[in-house]
């Protein structure tokens, strides 16, 4: 038998309902692999032993009392740190907030828990999700599972590698560009961004209000459907979350591809991309044909413009979504008196790493008097012309499939220095976010230095069913899921 | 048209700004208690106070109170409205910017129709549109620093904005009591100026008389009661023209109203006002209003000042005047009503109403309650009382003395009055009696009125009064006394 830190989420879960192991054995192998494997990979700022074996304990009293703990019961998993937990630190990896501790749980932490997860983490992120690879995260670094020397992506790094070097059996992240799918691609594990509105954005800490939005990150696709049902539909609490049912995703997993129709988008294979990337995709959609899907190509016609419309409208939503960190209610407030003025400056001087200052400022900008139809008017305009590109495309077909990324994983500090170059990381990622589609990243195979490949199928708004059964379909004719970088 | 105000060839123009706090259980946006005066920080929740990641939900009742607002001056009601950020920074903001309407309001072009010294003049509505109250900044409880009460944070607000119609400050008053008059109606606001929940702020300009173009305007804040918006304004007017006359460059800015020295102050100008980088509100989707909905709310509205007073007027041969005063409170004219159904003659009732419970209401601060429930007198005992005057069974200045005795007793009158033998002595040989024994021991008082002096007859009566224990019925008593006199 394999080590119990190995096992997919839902046989470990199935597993604690059959009394087979109980939650606090699960939640005492989480803790004692996160002990061996951290000091390499850096993926968790806040472990949570106390409090995850309480919560253990309290599902195993259950399930002796004959209840059924749910979906996830005893499944030990991270979350990232822009998800609010109460009583537990939640940092968005910011000085800003370094100490500070929500006196609520977002909502997506208490379906995870009423589905009767264990939450053992907190995992690292780029600063307010601000980031292609995690080293915009001023409170640790965070290490590719696969090559300490390389990133794990961003903005959910942490989520990803913790997944990829089963720290957890699986973690939420958030996607506002790619901050799922990236550091999925990058680590070699399943992450899935769902339809804008799926996922309830009650207590996650706001990037961009109108594109974030919460996935799970998993060891294959059978578990990402499991904790996308887990967390997936309508919230009170927020009010751009939809109202429509929520399908069996589970139930989807079966259905194959027989008869489907995938859309190859020609803009997604970029000029200058990695040649094993293109050449792993295309393999993987080789598959999926011999599985019985007809391959189409398809234009995307504004993609050009998705960087420039994606940076306008995020930065300037970031802009004011950051501006109730001043120092005056909660987190950092710099020391010594002064004026008002002096202590929201050095409050906020202090406790912003500079990518954020960055998207501030050039938000700021964007909203102006003056610049405002240029700049974000300008770019809602164009954001439109984004989404008529899906709706037409998604006329024809029922998926596109493209790479995640034009690379896999590239060196830590390769380009810290050079935002721009950073910033076209997420070039295959944006353009769904602003559209609001849903998204999945799964591995399709190695670089030449041994590095994973991530393939991404973009579906219909609120049909992330049928991106998990084609998903699912590859994983059973392939062999690059589930694979361990790590012994 | 009531008469314009002019000086030295200027006249004026005037449009009014009105914050109103609605009277909802509720916040806008969150499930905290928007009641007034509670201890400092204990109606707020993490939504009012602006915490990381959590979200704004709309309260449907505050929407229901927009449209009859809109509904009562005559606006269109928006199918399709949004709510915008206004960004800014402020302790009493905690999110750093306020949720508000900016380019699609909720009701638009509308008018109210006002009757300013007995011409009726009709004052254009540009919008009306729902936002957040802020919390409040509290400067001297604390040594070392300032302290913050969020209790009315996200408290809900409508702002209406006028044309620049008015053209004398007193019009400017009539404006503001009667949409005050229309909202505590409409049951939506208590419109008491001075604790702020109905607050007012002027636009004020000078231009040559003729002239079509508009001056430059002030906007003049920090006005509490209906008398200094009207002195406020002639302030500012006066200040406008001598200023245009001496060649001073009057600037576009923001003055606030000094109540004891009795002018206006510059606050800040236009160059130093904020940049507010309003832009739509993403975390709120498109307010999208059923026609269907404004039809039923439409349909429930109570009939307005205006539409009542008339009908006092026409039904109850009120004088206009008497009607006015009657119909400004919705309370108290169906109490007037009440009265009316309980068997009192129209004016006589309408006379104790206006003399004796409207002071009654004044002095026991009735009045600033939205709607009065537990009157101190009920209409039934007032409208007793009012018969009994009128039937001849008490007089008038008994019936005053008895009003104290039965304040929040709900005593009948009449079982009063009988129990206590406090009936009129209307009996003619039981006065003659009076008559002749007040005139037997007043030979001196006597001797003057036969000499011609009018003025004893007074005394005379007062002696007779106090001799049957202020019962007698006082015309008796002076039809008794002059026959007697004169015989």
């Amino acid at each position: 038998m394999s080590a119990l830190h190995d096992l997919t989420a839902r046989d470990a879960a199935a597993r604690v309902r059959r009394r087979e192991v109980s939650a606090t054995e699960l939640t005492r192998a989480a803790l004692s692999r996160i002990t061996a494997v951290e000091p390499q990979v850096g993926a968790i700022l806040t472990i949570c032993e106390r409090e995850a074996l309480a919560a253990a304990e309290i599902i195993d009293r259950r399930v002796a009392a004959g209840e059924d703990p749910g979906l996830l019961a005893g499944v030990p998993v991270g979350l990232k740190d822009n998800i609010c937990t109460a009583g537990i630190r939640t940092t968005a990896s910011s000085r800003i907030l370094e100490a500070f501790v929500p006196p609520y749980d977002a909502t997506v932490a208490a379906r995870l828990q009423q589905a009767g997860a264990v939450l053992v983490g907190k995992l690292n992120c780029d600063e307010f999700a601000m980031g292609s690879s995690t080293e915009n995260a001023a409170l640790g670094v965070t290490r590719n599972p696969w090559d300490p020397e390389r990133v794990a992506g961003g903005s959910s790094g942490g989520s990803a590698a913790a997944v990829a070097a089963r720290e957890v059996h699986a973690s939420l992240g958030s996607d506002t560009g790619g901050s799922i799918r990236l550091p999925a691609s990058f680590c070699g594990v399943v992450g899935m961004k769902p339809t804008y509105g799926r996922v309830s954005r009650y207590g996650v800490i706001a990037f961009a209000s109108s594109l974030d939005q919460v996935g799970p990150l998993a060891r294959d696709v059978g578990d990402a459907a499991l904790v996308l049902q887990a967390i997936a539909g309508h919230d009170p609490a927020d009010g751009t979350s939809s109202q429509r049912p929520v399908p069996s995703y589970v139930a989807a997993l079966e259905g194959g591809v027989r008869g489907l129709r995938l859309g190859l988008p020609r803009e997604y294979f970029v000029e200058g991309m990695q040649p094993d990337v293109e050449a792993s995709v295309r393999a993987a959609v080789r598959t999926l044909e011999a599985q019985g899907a007809t391959v189409e190509p398809v234009s995307l016609p504004h993609t050009e413009y998705a960087i420039a419309t994606y940076y306008l409208i995020t930065s300037a939503e970031a802009s004011s979504n950051l501006a109730r960190y001043d120092g005056v209610r909660y987190g950092l407030r710099a020391a010594g008196g002064g004026t008002l003025a002096e202590m929201y400056e050095r409050s906020r001087a202090a406790g912003f790493g500079p990518e954020v200052k960055r998207r501030i400022m050039l938000g700021t900008y964007a909203l102006s008097a003056g610049y405002y139809d240029a700049y974000y008017l300008k770019a809602q305009q164009v954001r439109t012309l984004i989404r008529r590109d899906f709706e037409q495309a998604f006329a024809h077909v029922d998926a596109l499939i493209a790479p995640v990324a034009p690379s896999t994983a590239f060196r830590l500090g390769e380009r810290v220095d050079d935002p721009l170059t950073m910033y076209l990381s997420d070039i295959l990622t944006i353009s769904l976010n602003l559209a609001g589609l849903p998204g999945i990243s799964l591995p399709c195979g190695l670089d030449a230095a041994g590095l994973p490949i991530g393939l991404q199928l973009i579906g219909k708004a609120f049909d992330e069913a049928t991106l998990l059964r084609i998903a699912a379909a590859y994983e059973a004719a392939s062999d690059w899921t589930a694979r361990s970088p790590i012994p | 048209m009531s008469a314009p105000w002019t000086l030295d060839g200027f006249e004026a123009v005037i449009g009014l700004e009105v914050h109103a706090e609605l009277q909802t259980r509720s916040k806008i946006f969150c499930g905290c208690s928007a009641t007034f005066g509670a201890d400092p920080n204990t109606n707020v929740c993490p939504v009012c106070l602006g915490m990381p990641g959590v979200l704004p939900v709309l309260n449907r009742r505050v929407v229901e109170f927009a449209i009859r607002a809109g509904l009562a001056t005559n606006c269109s009601i928006a199918p399709r409205s949004r709510f915008a950020r206004k960004n800014y920074f402020y302790p009493d903001l905690p999110k750093g910017y306020q949720i508000s309407m900016y380019e699609a309001p909720i009701c638009v072009g509308g008018w109210l129709d006002l009757v300013v010294e007995d011409t009726p003049r009709r004052i254009g509505l540009t919008r009306i549109h729902m936002e957040e109250d802020t919390g409040k900044n509290i400067h001297d409880a604390h040594a070392s620093g300032s302290l913050v009460d969020f209790n009315r944070s996200t408290v809900p607000l409508l702002e209406i904005v006028s044309e620049p119609d008015m053209r004398n400050p007193a019009e400017a008053g009539a404006y503001l009591r009667t949409l005050r008059s229309i909202l505590q109606y409409l049951e939506i606001c208590d419109g008491n100026m001075e604790e702020g929940s109905f607050r007012c702020d002027a636009n004020v300009s000078v231009r040559p008389l003729g002239a079509t173009t508009l001056g430059t305007k002030v906007e003049i804040k920090n006005m509490n009661s209906f008398r200094n918006v009207e002195r406020a304004i002639a302030y500012e007017l006066t200040r406008q023209v001598r200023a245009t006359q001496t060649r001073e460059a009057i600037v576009q800015e923001t003055r606030l109203w000094d109540v004891d020295r009795e002018e206006t102050r510059s606050m800040r100008s236009k160059e130093s006002a904020h940049d507010y980088r309003y832009f739509p509100e993403p975390d709120l989707q498109p307010l999208v209003i059923d026609a269907a909905w404004v039809d039923d709310i439409r349909a429930a509205m109570p009939e307005l000042p205006e539409a009542r007073c008339a009908r006092f007027v026409r039904d109850h041969g009120l004088s206009v005047y008497d009607a006015d005063v009657l119909t400004q409170r919705k309370d108290v004219a169906d109490y007037f009503e009440a009265g009316i159904v309980a068997g009192a003659s129209p004016k006589e009732l309408a006379n104790w109403i206006t003399t004796e419970l409207l002071r009654i209401v004044r002095e026991q601060k009735l009045d600033e309650q939205l709607v009065i429930r537990e009157w101190p007198l009920t209409p039934v005992q007032l409208a007793r009382l009012s018969r009994l005057v009128e039937q001849g069974t008490v007089n008038r200045n008994t019936a005053k003395k008895l009003i104290p005795r039965l304040l929040g007793t709900g005593v009948d009158p009449e079982t009063l009055v009988a129990s206590e033998g406090l009936g009129q002595v209307s009996d003619r040989g039981a006065l003659e009696q009076a008559v002749a024994d007040v005139i037997a021991r007043n030979p001196d008082q006597v001797a003057q009125f036969r000499a011609g002096k009018d003025k004893v007859l007074g005394f005379l009566v007062g002696q007779i009064m106090k001799a049957t224990g202020g019962k007698a019925n006082p015309q008796l008593v002076g039809e008794l006394l002059r026959s007697a006199l004169a015989g």
